[in-house]
């Protein structure tokens, strides 16, 4: 008797809970995007700025009447820098908040796993994360687009510059993980091809900040330029130990990228003439009317100038309305097939396009050197563009190189 | 092969002092709580977190790293008299699995606050303007802060030594660890002493951090991995034995050392693999009695 | 009435297995949590057997997890194994092997050490996985994993779609607990809680401790490797954290949450945390925060969990 009861009430109570899915099927639906990134952990700062960049571009898309004619909402979920936690948050994106496109990752193991969640959903998936592999086979599907710039294309651009400009015997200083040993890997290669020498390759344990021990050895070895492939925190205690060493006064500085916020928590005594690659930086605002458009508007909103990953988010929401408005449509494989047939965008920094065979995003990319501690301008203006690398397509690996056929 | 330049091994060696030090401060304070209360404070690391922290707000506030030095331990020791108070001493009577768990708890409350507080980024402490520099130590230029740590690290084992072995307090201490109900038996207030001991251990592993924060920066995660190893390194000494820890801190900071100058990849794994094999041919470490925790 | 309620449950724990989890899916916000529940609640399942039931507190259970996972995983990427059970099979080998061979030398110790011990072996799996990456994916984590349908005969069930998935899992997961069953109620199982209780005694009485505790660990084994084999499956990828400490440090949370040394204790406190976890990181960043404070409360004040706390049932020694 009492089981019949539990039966029934459940059964009524299950519908309860699913007739407001019901209902919601049949009025206008927003679009939804879906944005898991690391908004706890070591990257959040840069996390910040991409949800900021993204809830930029959300606001300018809902200005100008939505996608399609439907408003535009961004769910951003917290993936803590963990493949598994990232790979659930989309599952629920997905299936319970019904979200039509996921954008995002930073971190690429992460993106990885969320890539394996939307393949199976087929839900066009843009990703925010460096990575070398998301854009080759076996990750890469048609849904499956890169914003951002990956290890090849960093530590080639800068690579050869530092080659041109600063030196040809290098030593490499890496953290021990994929990131680190593709550019390491890129860096090395590029020196070799261009008639360098690399006179050492050190890797350390990601997020250990102990790198004194490598320090003498490199100083006997007499580099010209000691590239420093060292992520986050790392690369602030990195600097630091390099120049309590008094090192900085014997070689050139130099990594495949600079991070804003790292730069701007390491303060100008640190990153002093220290150079890097970079995909954005808001100072071009004075060279490109694009920037300077997306800097004010990201100034108006949020009060401090956007920093570097935020562009990505922001190209990535601008895309998908771009998509669909082409598609008339927001299939994901539809959406794909226009961005693939459409290639070609400017939304932040002047010409962008997709490459077919893998979905890639090719960009400029720009080397920046850190100002000394009198000449920085206010709180961000802690690094001078150096030099503009346009965009190509031999930054990157070829098709057949990332396992496309045809 | 690397060039073995015997003054880079040399610099080597005095990176393993430095590392060591830290080790040995955050042992001798987990192996105190052990050897005394039976409690693995799985929340050490979040303390030599914290330590750094507190340094750094009071670096902030008084411009002075020798006020910074010595009042986060005293802070942390603090902090610690509070979590013994008020979490873990209800524990006592039960399961021995408990404090463990609670800790382990506490240290993910511990990181979290730490980031509400002072941002995710993490912060970073500048050693005072006089050790800033480089010594020349003959063979390599040194950091003289490190020399400093050294130093301080020495100075306050052999603090602690005196004050274990020469004081009435320091004795009921030694007592306590070897045979706790005797010592109540013979009347001593044996919570007071473990209140007393918990913050003595507690201030350690701050001070370990304060240490710590102008050779790395500050940052909420800092503890994470650094309590695994100082785990290894008191259970690799011997789990209540103080000579155990210092010789095993000292021990494994060379060992890191030197396994990151000739094979750095293997130097996240090499504590383990060293304590595995410790453990094989000394089932309580090395110094440590069997009988204790099982 | 609760009373003999929760008793009839006690007495029939594979049936009440069945029937809550079968209508499972349709309480839970979304498919896909149920099926993680199912199988993180399995892998507190494996941990309780051996820190609930045996008294054994390990902290490298990831290792098995993960070893069922990357089996499985590498099998079907790797090796192009096109049967789904195979695969599943490799990986529960892995988790045998693996848990006879760790078992072997980390029992020869205890308490403290022996845990130590536990934790150092799984980071040296930690670390083989994360550099042994042609065959693992290393710190990008294994990918490629294409599920096989299900097939007997000519019949055939793809795994692609949640539901399916769930019910899938939920067979698998059923067949294991019913084994746990069968394995504590043996004279194995008595032999296994007087260990806990006290293991020179039991000693005493003439039973052989070394093996039992050692088939004890390997079972544990076992079943945090099938956990790990099905997560594998649901999720198509094998991220190098599954082998980290983190992991393990999560089922100690679930099954404490849930009740350590009763039945249904680990998946409950697994259905607890996932559950909570899924609804609070829609709302803050402070999970971390969230659980640290509602384990420590339940170390203080709940040490027998919620399920434990339920049926009155056992707590620490």
């Amino acid at each position: 008797m009492n089981r019949r009861v539990f039966l029934t009430t459940t059964a009524a109570g299950a519908a309860i809970v699913a007739f407001p899915a019901v209902l919601r099927a049949q009025t206008k639906d927003p679009i939804r995007i879906g944005f898991p990134l690391p908004l706890t952990g070591p990257f959040a700062a840069i996390a910040g700025d991409m949800k900021q960049g993204a809830e930029l571009g959300v606001d300018v898309l809902n200005a100008k009447g939505g996608i399609l004619g439907r408003k535009v909402e961004l769910l951003v979920r917290d993936d803590q820098l963990k493949p598994q936690i990232g790979a659930q948050r989309t599952q629920e994106l997905i299936e319970k908040e019904n979200c039509q496109f996921i954008i995002g990752g930073l971190a690429a193991h992460v993106q990885m796993a969320i890539n394996e969640q939307t393949k199976k959903a087929k839900v066009l998936f843009i990703s925010t994360s460096q990575s070398d592999e998301i854009s080759a086979k076996p990750d890469t599907s048609p849904v499956t687009f890169h914003e951002a710039l990956n290890p090849t294309i960093t530590s080639r651009v800068v690579g050869k510059w530092v080659m041109e400009n600063l030196g040809k015997k290098w030593w490499i200083v890496y953290a021990d993980y994929a990131w680190g040993k593709q550019n390491n890997l890129v860096l090395t290669e590029t020196n070799k091809k261009l008639g360098g020498t690399v006179l050492g390759s050190t890797p350390y344990p990601l997020g250990s900040a102990e790198f004194s021990a490598h320090l003498p050895k490199i100083q006997a070895a007499k580099p010209d330029v000691l590239m420093a492939v060292t992520p986050g925190a790392d690369d602030i205690a990195f600097l630091k130990q390099v120049k309590s060493f008094g090192m900085h006064q014997q070689m050139k500085l130099a990594k495949p990228l600079h991070w804003i916020s790292v730069a701007k928590q390491g303060g100008p005594e640190l990153y002093q003439d220290v150079y890097g690659g970079i995909n954005f930086y808001w100072e071009l605002q004075d060279s490109i009317p694009e920037a300077k458009r997306y800097v004010d508007a990201f100034q108006k909103k949020f009060s401090i100038p956007p920093g570097d990953y935020g562009v990505y988010a922001y190209s990535a929401v601008l895309e998908v309305a771009r998509g669909s408005e082409l598609a008339k449509s927001t299939d994901g494989e539809k959406v794909a097939d226009a961005l693939r047939k459409n290639p070609t965008y400017s939304h932040v920094k002047g010409k962008q396009w997709w490459r077919a065979c893998d979905n890639k995003s090719f960009q400029d990319m720009w080397i920046l050197k850190g100002r000394a501690p009198g000449q920085t301008k206010g709180d961000w203006g802690l690094l001078d563009v150096v030099a503009r690398v346009p965009a190509t397509e031999d930054m990157d690996r070829t098709c057949a190189e990332k396992g496309h056929t045809a | 092969m690397p060039d073995i330049s015997l003054a880079a091994l040399a610099a080597q060696v005095f990176t393993g002092l430095v590392l060591g030090g830290i080790f040995v401060l955050l042992a001798v304070g987990l192996s105190l709580i052990f050897g005394l209360m039976t409690v693995v404070n799985f929340s050490h690391g979040a303390l030599y977190m914290l330590g750094a922290y507190f340094g750094f707000v009071l670096m902030g506030r008084t411009g002075s790293f020798l006020v910074a030095l010595v009042v986060a331990p005293l802070l942390v020791g603090v902090f610690g008299l509070f979590v013994e108070r008020f979490l873990i001493r209800p524990l006592y009577g039960r399961s021995p699995d408990d404090p463990l768990l609670l800790t382990f708890g506490l240290s993910l409350v511990l990181v979290e606050v730490a980031r509400l507080i002072w941002g995710k980024i993490g912060v970073t402490l500048d050693p005072p303007r006089a050790l800033a520099g480089a010594v020349n130590l003959g063979f390599t230029y040194f950091p003289s802060y490190r020399l400093f740590v050294i130093a301080v690290t020495a100075v306050v084992l052999v603090a602690l030594w005196l004050f274990l072995e020469k004081t009435n307090v320091g004795l009921v201490i030694r007592a306590g660890s070897r045979d706790p109900m005797m010592v109540r038996a013979l009347g001593f207030d044996v919570g007071r002493i473990w209140f007393l001991v918990f913050g003595i251990g507690t201030g350690l592993a701050g001070l370990a951090g304060i240490l710590a924060g102008p050779m790395r920066g500050a940052y909420a995660e800092m503890g994470v991995t650094i309590i695994i190893e100082s785990f290894v390194v008191v259970v690799v000494g011997g789990m209540g034995s103080l000579l155990g820890a210092v010789i095993s801190g000292l021990l494994i900071g060379q060992i890191v050392g030197l396994t990151t100058f000739f094979a750095p990849k293997l130097a996240e794994i090499i504590v383990f693999v060293f304590m595995a094999l410790v453990l094989l041919f000394r089932p309580s470490g090395l110094l440590g009695e069997a009988g204790l925790l099982e | 009435m609760k009373r003999r309620a929760l008793g009839w449950v006690q007495r029939h724990p594979v049936v009440c297995f069945f029937v809550v989890f079968a209508i499972f899916p349709w309480v839970v916000p979304y498919k896909s949590l149920g099926s993680q529940v199912l199988i993180y609640g399995l892998f507190a399942l494996g941990f309780n057997l051996l820190y609930g039931y045996t008294g054994l507190l390990s902290f490298g259970s990831a290792a098995y997890w993960g070893l069922g996972a990357y089996g499985t995983g590498i099998a079907l990427a790797k090796l192009k194994v096109t049967s789904l059970w195979l695969a599943l099979g490799i990986g529960l080998a892995a988790a045998l092997v693996g848990g006879a061979l760790v078992g072997f030398f980390c029992l020869r110790r205890r308490g403290i050490y022996f845990a130590m011990l536990t934790l150092a072996f799984a980071q040296l799996l930690y670390f083989v996985g994360f550099h042994l990456a042609d065959w693992t994916g290393g710190d990008d984590g294994l990918r490629g994993i294409a599920v096989p349908a299900i097939g007997i005969g000519s019949w055939r069930l793809p795994l692609d779609r949640s539901v399916v998935f769930y019910y899938f899992t939920l067979v698998i997961v059923g067949l294991a607990v019913a084994a746990l069953k069968r394995i504590l109620d043996s004279p194995f199982g008595a032999v296994l809680q007087a260990i806990r209780e006290n293991a020179d005694r039991a000693a005493a009485c003439g039973y052989d401790i070394a093996r039992i505790k050692h088939l004890s660990f390997v079972f544990y084994a076992v079943f945090c490797g099938l956990a790990g084999a099905l997560d594998a499956l649901r999720l198509t990828v094998v991220p190098i954290e599954s082998l980290h400490w983190s992991t393990s440090g999560q089922v100690v949370i679930m099954t404490l949450l849930g009740g350590a040394g009763t039945f249904f204790g680990p998946f409950v406190g697994a259905a607890t945390y996932l559950v909570l976890e899924d609804a609070i990181s829609v709302w803050t960043e402070s999970w971390p925060l969230a659980i640290g404070a509602i384990f420590m409360a339940f170390v203080l004040f709940l040490p027998r969990g919620i399920w434990g706390t339920l049926t009155g049932g056992f707590h620490g020694r």
